[in-house]
């Protein structure tokens, strides 16, 4: 009975958000609904805080592997919660001078904003930065010119990440620029023929079924066909 | 057990050699090369840097000071050069300064990308502290702005827009309550029932509703803006006119090749027909154009993660180690 509820409860409002679009005097109610999901959403972040709280703890009060970093995890969550939550260090608003809270918490020269700028944002790009090293070995040990769409894939990566480089634009900078049938040739120019002729056709053809697929999948939803949200049990993903 | 695994650099662990001798020999070349790395950085520091030029030039001792002028409520950070000429007119000015919270900031910034970047070496326990800071800090930081930027202005401030204006935010300008915000504070609530087992099921209504919404709205998005735009695409002219006759052959190519693309890779994805004959010969043809995307997609991600690594070197040399100056920050 209770999921039967919750099936109806996630129809109605992926119907009510399809129909505000078609219907005027429903567009409050979609501007009404998209609140109370950030509300909920911003509840959920509580939820996963929760969570990453729980299980930190249990890792530190059963001295479990790793329960040193554990607890770094742990005060680096709280102390970054409490100086955003308390708006530690955050300058006052032009608006508001006289206001201790008028400033965002992000604010530049706040405490937030230090945690951002001084740990959070370099860890992250460091971390994306070293993929660089990891795409490329992987790339060197994965990548085999076997069969002709291997060697469209390989000489494409070659020529788009040559074509992107000084090192590429010297290499062919002995092709004529102003020679319209073969300007082409230089690399710095097929790289862009490559991105805006085979790339954007390739990615077109993908975003048009990638859109049919979420069609496809909200409408399972309104239904009540797709009730895989729900957990195990719930009649699976196909209903 | 060990509070900080790893730390013993057990042989044989994943990364690691072998052969104890050999391990033992690699992790005292590693700490002989950031030792003589160290010792550098000390000397370098002692000798100073020079910022400013002509009569202004000052020598400063250290690495990855900020300079900030009072602005407005706040600061802001302005060239150490500056500060030199300041110094320079005015031995006692207070107008430029040291800013040691973005000093320290910088340092910081500067052990945890190193402390990132030990991996290549091999999983070690320094790495792991900044793995463990960045779990930590993010979650941190998502949630208080979430809280902040929904719940603070969305429930809060329509459940009780006096107090919320009065206490947390001074620029709200809801005057009225509006007990409808009590929907979604109930939503919340009830998602937290699903910290509990033996009511974690009550948590299955408001996850239906987010589910719902997010459903229905994404739904209109990408059948608006991907399904039907995309395709509106397809139906350009096919001859381009340039202003010259290769340019309007240039054009007219590119046009047909990229409807022929995106219909042979549409035919690839259909899986409705068998890929024999013209479904197939188009399907193959599909599948070079979604190798030429895959390439080039590789290509820009290679590109966009070295442009990423130069930033952080960039920062490490510049903003650390004052060794370059590409933007005239010293």
């Amino acid at each position: 009975m209770s999921r039967s509820i919750a099936v109806l409860v996630a129809g109605v409002a992926a119907v009510v958000m399809v129909l505000s679009k078609f219907i005027v005097p429903m567009e409050s109610a979609e501007t009404t609904v998209a609140e109370w999901f950030n509300a909920a959403a911003a509840i959920a972040f509580v939820l996963g805080g929760a969570s990453l709280l729980k299980m930190n703890l249990l890792t530190i009060s059963a001295r479990g592997p790793g329960w040193g970093y554990a607890a770094v995890t742990l005060v680096a969550f709280l102390a970054t919660l409490g100086v955003g939550l308390f708006k530690v260090g955050v300058p006052p608003s032009a608006a508001f001078p006289d206001h201790r809270m008028g400033g965002t918490p992000d604010a530049e020269g706040g405490a937030l904003w230090w945690i951002y700028e001084y740990l959070m944002s370099p860890i992250t790009g460091t971390l994306f930065a070293m993929l660089a090293f990891y795409v490329a070995s992987a790339a060197f040990r994965a990548f085999r010119a076997k069969n002709a769409a291997a060697i469209f894939l390989l000489v494409t990566a070659f020529v788009v990440l040559l074509g992107r480089t000084y090192a590429g634009v010297f290499v062919t900078s002995w092709i004529p620029d102003d020679v319209p049938w073969v300007s082409w040739l230089r690399l710095e120019n097929l790289s862009a023929v490559i991105m805006s002729v085979f790339t954007t056709a390739g990615t077109r053809a993908m975003i048009i079924g990638i859109a049919i697929g979420v069609a496809a999948t909200g409408i399972k939803i309104m239904i009540g066909l797709d009730r895989s949200y729900l957990g195990a049990g719930a009649g699976g993903g196909n209903g | 057990m060990s509070q900080f695994p790893g730390t013993s650099g057990t042989p044989g662990a994943p990364g690691m050699p072998a052969d104890p001798a050999v391990a033992r020999r690699a992790n005292r070349l590693m700490i002989a090369v950031l030792a003589v790395i160290a010792a550098l950085l000390v000397v370098r520091a002692w000798v100073g840097t020079e910022v400013g030029s002509g009569a202004d030039a000052q020598v400063v001792h250290g690495y990855g000071m900020v300079f900030v002028e009072q602005q407005g409520a706040g600061h802001v950070q302005v060239p150490a050069a500056e500060w030199a000429q300041a110094v320079a007119a005015d031995p006692a000015q207070q107008r430029v300064m040291v800013s040691w919270p973005r000093t320290v900031g910088v340092w910081a910034a500067a052990l945890l990308t190193l402390a990132v970047l030990s991996f290549l070496w091999r999983d070690n326990p320094v790495y792991k502290l900044a793995e463990s800071v960045v779990v930590g800090v993010s979650a941190g930081y998502v949630m208080s702005t979430a809280v902040w930027s929904s719940l603070v202005n969305q429930v809060f401030g329509k459940l009780a827009p006096g107090l919320t204006k009065a206490y947390l935010s001074p620029g709200l300008t809801t005057t009225e309550s509006d007990w409808w915000a009590l929907v979604p504070l109930g939503l919340g609530m009830l998602l937290l029932c699903r910290l509990s087992a033996r009511l974690s099921w009550v948590g299955m209504f408001p996850l239906a509703f987010v589910v719902g919404v997010f459903s229905g709205w994404r739904f209109v998005q990408y059948v608006e803006s991907d399904l039907l735009a995309q395709v509106a695409t397809m139906f350009d002219p096919l001859y381009v006119a340039g202003p010259t006759a290769a340019a309007t052959v240039g054009g007219t190519l590119c046009a047909v090749l990229v409807l022929v693309g995106v219909l042979t890779v549409l035919a690839y994805f259909f899986f409705s027909l068998e890929h024999k004959g013209p479904v197939g010969g188009a399907a193959r043809i599909g599948v070079w154009y979604l190798m030429i995307t895959f390439g080039a997609s590789f290509g820009f991600t290679v590109m966009g993660r070295i442009a990423l690594l130069a930033a952080r070197c960039e920062f490490l040399f510049d903003d650390w180690l004052w060794l370059i100056d590409p933007a005239g920050k010293h």
